[in-house]
Parts: C-alpha cells; structure tokens; sequence
C-alpha cells in the first residue's frame, strides 16, 4: 500500500566507504564535471592570460574601435583599449571579487549558523534577531549611502561588503543542520572526552556537513560575483582597475551597442553568465552526488 | 496452501556487486497459519518480507517464485504488483509512527486511502475492526500525532487488514513498542487470524521469545538461507540446527542470573552477502562444522514440518 | 567509590514560551556502589535516560543531588575521568565521517597528552583486547565496517582507559543482535570486578535480572520498587513490577495476564509517599501488603478511581 513507508533496510549490508563513493559518483556526474571544468577554464584564463600580455588592461594600444582580428582577439574598444587584456584581467577581479566576498559570507554565516544551531536558547535568539535584520537591509541603498559617504574604491572593499551582507540565508541553513546535529550521541561522546563547544563544532558537527558547507560556499560565490557585477554595472564598483561588471557599464556608457561593438559587449556578458551558470549547474550536481536520493539510478 | 516460496532469490545491487540478501528461499505457509520469520539482523528477513509484496529500487528480483492461493504473484513488475497490494498481500510496517499522514485526520485518511484502491469505505466494518483491536471509535477524528505507539501501529494495522487480504506481513512490528504494549499489539496481530480478518500471517522479529508466543510455525534464516522450519514449540524446545541451538542457548530469561549461570553468545559474525562462500554458511562459527560443510546442505525434512539445513541435524 | 542520588528531580520546560512544564524524573534516590552493577528498568517515558544523562552531567539537575563520593557532578574533565557512558545507538555514538578508532584519539588529547604514539597504541591495544576485540580488526576501521557489537565494546575499551569509577551504560544492547549481546552484558559484569559500579539502564527485564545485582524499578519518573535484584523480580510487590514481568515473552511459557497496574489508586499517576521496607533490601512505592488499599485509600470514593482511571 503506498502510504505506508517501508523501513530502510539494515539487510543490505556492505556500504561502501562514503568518500570513494562520493568520489564515484562525482566522477560519472555530466553536471558537475561540466559546471567545474567551464569555471576552471575561465579561472586559469584569468590567472594566465594577463601574463602574457605586456600593457595595462586600461592603455590605449591600439587603432578605435577595430572588430576582433588576429592581432586583437576580441578587438578594441572606442578608445582602443585591447578588449581581450581587459577580459584577462576582468576574470581575474571578478573571480577575486567572488571568492572573497563567498569566503566572507561564509565565515559570518558559519560562526553565526554554528553557534545559534548549537547553543540554541538565548543566544539562538539573538542571532536569528540579527540575522533577520540583515536579511531584510535593502542592500542596494545601503550601498548608495556608502558609496556617497565613504567611497567603495577597491575591490577588495566591494567584496568585503558584499560578504558583510550576504550571510543571512547561509546562517540560516547551517544553524538548522547544526540543530539536528546537535542531538546526536557522537556529541555527547565527545562532551564526555572533555571536547569544549567550539571544539565539538569544529570537529565533530562541521566535518560532518562539509559537503554542505562547499555548497553553500559556491552559491555564495556565485552570488557574490553577480552582485559584484551588477554594483560595477550600475556605477558603484571600484573606480580603479578593470573587470567584468566595469567592461560592461564602459560599454554602455560609450554606447557600444548602438554603435554595433558587439565584441565589446558579448565576452564580459558571457563570462559574467559562464562562471555563474557554471558555478550553478556544478552546485546541482554535486547536490546529486552527496544526496543519493537525487541520484538518477 | 496457502503462500509457496521456491528457491527466492532477492539481490541488492550496489557499487560493489550484488549483495545476495536472499538466497534461494523455499517454504510454505498454510491456511490461518502464523509464520514467525526470525534471523538476525542481515540474515534476509526483511528482504524477504519486502519482495513478498513491495521491492524497493536497489533490490533485483534474481529467481524463484512466490504462489498466493494458487496464483503466481508478479513480486517483480512493480505495477502488476498493484493489484495484489492491499488486497491480496498487506504489510504493517516496523514505523508505523511514519507511515500516517500527518496532515489528515485518521478517519479523512483511511476514506481517501481505499477510495484511491477503488474501493468504497464500509464504515460499519472499520468500527468493527476497531473494536477488535481495542481502539475507541474517536482515533478517527484524530490526528496521528495524538496517538501513542501503540494505538498507531494498531490503527496501522487495521487500515492494512481492512480488505481482508490473504497475506499480512508483519515487519518487526513491536520492536519499537514497550512490553507491555508489545504484549497488547501482539495479541491483537493474533486475533486477526483468529477472527479470519487475514488468513495467515509472516511475523518478522528478531526476538524469538516473541515470535513463541504468537507464531504457529517459526523459520529461523541466516545469511540469506534458511536455516531451521518447524512448529514454534519444538523450536524452541528442540531445536537441531546448531545456529538456533546457539541463539537460543544466548538468550537470557526471567530467573537466568550471570552468577549462576554465564550465557554466552554465537562468536564470530555472518560472512558477507557479497561474495559468499560456498557450501554451508554457518561453517565458520559453528562448532559441529566438518568437511562435508562444504557442500551447502539442504533444507531436509528431518521429521513432519520440520525442516533444517545442515548436515549434522 | 559511591553514587548516590537524593531525591533528584527534572523538571522540562516546554510549550512556546516555556509556560508548560513536564516532570520527567520526581524525586529519585537510589545508590550505585562500587563492584556493582545497578539496573535501571524503565519503559519509554519512565525518565531512565534523562537520569542517565544527569549522571552524565550531559543535562542539569533541576532539584535534588547527585553525589560521587560526596562531591557533587561537575561536568568537565576531572569528572568525565571517572565517569563515563555508553549509549544506545552505536552507529549515532560514532561520528559517521572519522575512523572508529578516533574515540581513542580524542581521550588521548585530552588526557594523556604527554604518552608517546607507541604506548598509546600499546595502551588502545591492550584495552581492545580486554573487551575481547582483535585490535587489528578494529584499529583504522570506519564505523560502518564494524557490527554493533563491536562498536559497543569499542566505546567501553575507550571508557576502561581512563580511571574509571562508574560507567553508565544507557541500553546498549537494545541494538544488538541476539549473539553478540549476551557478550556484551557479560563484559559489563566483568569490568565490575575492577571495583567500578555499572548503572545499566535497560527496558529489558530479562537483561537487567540477568546482570544485576541491585535493581530499580521506575515509572512516569518514579520508583515504584527498588532493592536486591532477586527479591525485585523474585517476589514482586509492586502491581507495575508484575505487570512488567508478566509482559516480557518468554521461551517456555505462554504470556499470563496480571492485575492490572491501575488497580492502585494511591500510585497511580506517580507515588507521593516514601518508599516502604517490604524486606531485607527490598523497597516498593506501593507494597500491596496486607491491608495496603484500605490503609492507604482510607475515605476516598469508588467513583473517583474509576473516573482517574478514564482519564488516563
């Protein structure tokens, strides 16, 4: 009958050690393999790509305006700025910019996830107080009135901003796990073996979730190199350097699509949407391959 | 008759190859009898019961056959299977807790529950089950959550008995329960054998004293096979395999005290399904083991329905 | 060494706003002395873990004392030296993602850390051996390659390295299987020889009147009769404690009905008086001595017990 459940069965012995399994299935998994080798392609172009060119990313090299060609890949700009050197060093800002944004989000989210989760009471209170606080900031005009008051000149600032307020949902999520950690026996083994609270959490409950943490840790990334994109779209990013977002609102700003520049346009758009999409698709995947229920068998 | 097993064979598959958790089971169950299926855990008691009326995705139906009144029943096409389920063959799972919808009251759920089988609900029938299982008739304006264990798994197994199938399976259903109402649900599984409610019954427990006390017949598995198949008193009072000699042997009871009398347990532990090896597979723990071990013995019938699987019995 | 509770009282909070409150322990005394193996029988709800686990220290006493030679339980790690437990579940007790062997690791860091990897393993080996385990079976395995009963001994080998006094051993066996359980009781009753009380919380009867020498009875948080095991179970007074026993299957005997427990008023729904003597090392909540009802139930009304009983 179908609304009764069946236990699961301990007659089915013999599982395999979980890491080799994880490891099995990762390896047979389209999604991820292909989500992680676009993103690894693109982060190694960054990385390597602004070694091989001499000039700034910003120097005028070159003739207006010129449609790819052999000399400039991806043409140049209006003001003959070499489109490919900018998107080189774009991948490279805004892979910093995600990634340092991601591990702030998740450092905040983890202490404060952890410590609700496994403290619970008075301090879960306080936390989940503060978290919904956060959750509800309206970002962008937080941003606007930093910006105006004190400036968002680096990148390394627009990350840490960033990361300062993206956490809320990761927290969330980690505290309920934690939650149902929590009352586990290994727990209480590991009280009885004289372990403390932040060493029961760092030992026992988080390596027990690690594979919890990486996904939460991509979508932050992911996340965060969209909203680094879209603050440099719209004019609130670091005035200095290059990247993504900033080709982007260049573009616009000098019209390029007016003016049929599609070269100028397409690789930052492409990228911006590669790593992201890619990022994505990889986190489903290796959803599918922690999470044997989402299996296709 | 009423269920023929022959030589079932029930795998599980996983990365690391088929795990064989049955192994080429035969037996028969007669009318209003109550089989009492006892092993340890991995001997292939519950796969056993599952592939009787529902296989979940990893298990693979290798060979053998299952007779219900006659009829070969289709244990793996999973659709074909529909038409047995509930009405032929039914199953009061171990969790019973788990089992009812949270959400629905028990009375709403049991209406939608037959309606969904095509069959119209008979209101004065399922009082009248209640009754027979002790439950007041309010359960049903009830939410699950507001009923102990005890009245769960009862009202579970009311619902599942309610179109008086020919077969119940009883999976491991007191195990969760205190005695004292391990006591009342055991009684009440009886009494819908008594009452004609299910013609015969599997009791799958890993408690043999329980099994005593409900079972007509008690067939003991290990690692996949059978073992022992015999009427539940000379089981217990004189058991031949050496395997149920042993469990039996380990059990303390009421009045059995570590200083007068030390028990011991089986040392050792069942050979993995896996790859298992040949010939009898109590071999490695059993003390009476000799050369001929090695060739599997079969299940021979030493004395009327009494059936055991080794060499020496 | 001697554990004593006085009179030890847990009291829940529970609804939204902690305005409800649950008694899940109400008042309990009894001792664990050393050399002995004490068994708490209880069915769900009876308390008997939460009492295992204030011994533990692992949740707080809300009234009462819990005394280990006098000096009263401060969870830490002076504590945890001479006190340890064993739970029910194996396979939860072990962090599923480390080697089964990492329990050692953890009680070497946190006290042994001056012993060198060689007599460390040395001491893990010999303890391995002492519940008959085959180190080599065991060291460097993940939890999931060892069976139940493996893991069990594993987690007492790993409470034997410290100097233990009392081991608080919270149904272990309830997830064993018949053939290896009986092992694991018997090296309960061994380590008691070391001088180390054992509390054995159980709701088996057969398995606590199999191992202990001292036995507690309790029920809705409450002991209802206590004393020397072969008096608890040999000549039982309490209407709960037959009926307890009347329920375990037995092997040889068909189940026989007892009186039913409700028909005690005065313990019904928890004892309010003392323990009574009923014997040499033999306490009951409600003897059913001669003359107990009409003693104790003195002017109170037929109507009234059937109407509690109802409401039940």
């Amino acid at each position: 009958m179908t609304a009764l459940q069946e236990a699961v069965p301990r007659d089915a012995a013999a599982p395999v050690s979980g890491r080799r399994e994880a490891l099995h299935f990762a390896l047979r998994n389209g999604k991820l393999l292909a989500g992680a080798g676009v993103v690894l392609v693109l982060l190694l172009l960054g990385l390597i790509g602004p070694l091989t060119i001499d000039a700034p990313p910003n120097e005028y090299v070159g003739p207006p305006m010129q449609a790819p060609s052999s000399e400039y890949w991806f043409g140049t700009t209006t003001f003959g700025q070499d489109v490919f050197a900018q998107f080189v060093y774009g991948l490279r800002t805004t892979f910093a910019a995600g990634l340092l944004g991601g591990v702030v989000a998740s450092l905040i989210g983890m202490v404060v996830g952890f410590l609700a989760g496994f403290r619970g009471g008075l301090l879960d209170e306080i936390l989940n107080m503060l978290t919904n606080i956060v959750l509800v900031i309206p970002t962008l005009a937080v941003l606007l009135i930093i910006n105006a008051y004190l400036g968002i000149r680096s990148v390394v600032a627009q990350a840490i901003f960033i990361g300062l307020t993206s956490w809320p949902w990761a927290a969330r999520a980690i505290r309920a796990q934690t939650f149902s950690l929590r009352g586990r026996d290994f727990v209480d083994l590991a009280r009885l073996s004289g372990s403390n609270t932040w060493k029961i959490i760092t030992r026992e409950i988080a390596p027990n979730m690690s594979s919890y943490l990486l996904l939460t840790f991509i979508l932050l990334f992911g996340n965060s190199i969209l909203i680094a994109s879209s603050l440099d779209f719209i004019g609130l990013g670091p005035t200095e350097g290059v990247s993504l977002g900033l080709m982007l609102q260049n573009a616009s700003q000098w019209s390029a699509m007016q003016l049929g520049m599609w070269w100028w346009f397409i690789p930052p758009g492409a990228g911006i949407t590669a790593i992201v999409g890619a990022l994505y698709v990889a986190n489903v995947g290796l959803d599918e391959v922690f999470n044997p229920k989402l299996r296709e068998t | 008759m009423s269920l023929r097993v022959s030589d079932l064979k029930v795998h599980y598959r996983t990365l690391r190859g088929d795990v064989r958790a049955l192994d080429g089971v035969s037996f028969e169950l007669g009318d209003a009898e109550i089989l009492g299926l006892a092993g340890e855990s991995g001997c292939g008691k519950t796969t056993l019961g599952k592939s009787l009326i529902r296989m979940d995705g990893r298990m693979r139906h290798v060979g053998g056959t299952v007779e219900l009144d006659g009829t070969e029943l289709p244990i793996g096409d999973d659709r074909r299977m529909n038409d047995f389920r509930f009405h032929e063959v039914s199953l009061v799972p171990q969790y019973s807790m788990s089992a009812l919808n949270p959400t629905r009251k028990i009375g709403k759920m049991v209406g939608e529950l037959l309606r969904s089988r095509g069959v119209t609900p008979d209101t004065a029938k399922l009082l009248g089950r209640l009754d027979a299982v002790g439950l007041p008739h309010e359960v049903l304006d009830r939410y699950p959550i507001e009923l102990s264990g005890g009245m769960k798994q009862r009202m579970v197994m009311v619902i599942s008995t309610l179109l008086d199938p020919s077969l119940l399976i009883a999976d491991e259903v007191t195990s969760a329960l205190d005695v004292s109402t391990q006591k009342a649900v055991a009684r009440a599984l009886a009494g819908f054998r008594d009452n004609g409610f299910v013609k015969s019954m599997i009791f799958i427990t890993h408690d043999i004293s329980l099994t005593y006390q409900i079972a007509d017949t008690i067939m003991v598995m290990y690692a996949g096979r059978l073992a022992e198949k015999a009427p539940a008193r000379t089981i217990v009072e004189a058991p031949r395999h050496p395997y149920t000699r042993m469990l039996i042997d380990s059990l303390p009871e009421v009045g059995v005290r570590h200083a007068d009398r030390r028990l011991s347990g089986i040392a050792g532990s069942p050979p993995s399904l896996l790859d298992p090896p040949a010939g009898c597979r109590f071999r490695d723990r059993c003390p009476l083991a000799f050369d001929r071990c090695a060739e599997e013995p079969p299940a021979a019938e030493i004395a009327p329905d009494h059936f055991v699987a080794c060499w020496k019995a | 060494m001697m554990l004593r509770l006085d009179n030890v009282t847990k009291v829940y909070k529970v609804g939204a706003f902690g305005g409800k409150t649950l008694t899940a322990v109400d008042g309990v005394s009894f001792d664990v002395p050393e050399g002995q193996v004490v068994s708490l029988i209880g069915e769900s709800g009876s308390g008997k873990s939460t009492l295992g686990k204030m011994i533990l220290g692992l949740v707080p006493v809300t009234a009462g004392s819990i005394t280990l030679d006098g000096a009263p339980v401060r969870p830490g790690k002076e504590y945890y030296r001479h006190v340890q437990g064993v739970f029910q579940d194996p396979f939860s007790t072990f962090n599923p993602v480390f080697k089964a062997d990492r329990v050692f690791q953890l009680i070497r860091e946190a006290y042994f850390p001056a012993a060198t990897a060689a007599d460390w393993d040395e001491r893990v080996r010999a303890a391995l051996r002492d519940v008959r385990l085959d180190p080599d079976q065991v060291i460097g395995k993940y939890p999931h390659q060892l069976s139940g009963g493996q893991l069990q001994r594993v987690l007492i080998a790993r409470a034997l390295l410290l100097d233990l006094k009392l081991l608080v051993a919270d149904e272990i066996t309830s997830m064993l299987d018949a053939s290896t359980r009986i092992d694991v009781l018997n090296l309960l009753a061994e380590i008691k020889g070391r001088g180390l009380g054992v509390l054995y919380i159980t709701h088996d009867l057969s398995l606590g009147n199999y191992l202990a020498e001292r036995t507690v009875v309790l029920r809705h948080g409450t002991v209802v009769e206590m004393g020397a095991t072969d008096r608890v179970f040999g000549r039982p007074l309490h209407p709960y404690t037959r009926q307890l026993l009347s329920a375990v299957p037995r092997l040889h005997a068909p189940w026989e009905d007892a009186e039913p427990v409700t028909s005690c008023l005065y313990h019904d729904g928890g004892a309010t008086g003392g323990l009574a003597e009923a014997g040499e090392d033999h306490f009951v909540a409600c003897a059913r001595l001669e003359g107990c009802l009409e003693e104790r139930l003195g002017g109170r009304s037929g109507g009234r017990l059937e109407g509690r009983l109802k409401g039940r």
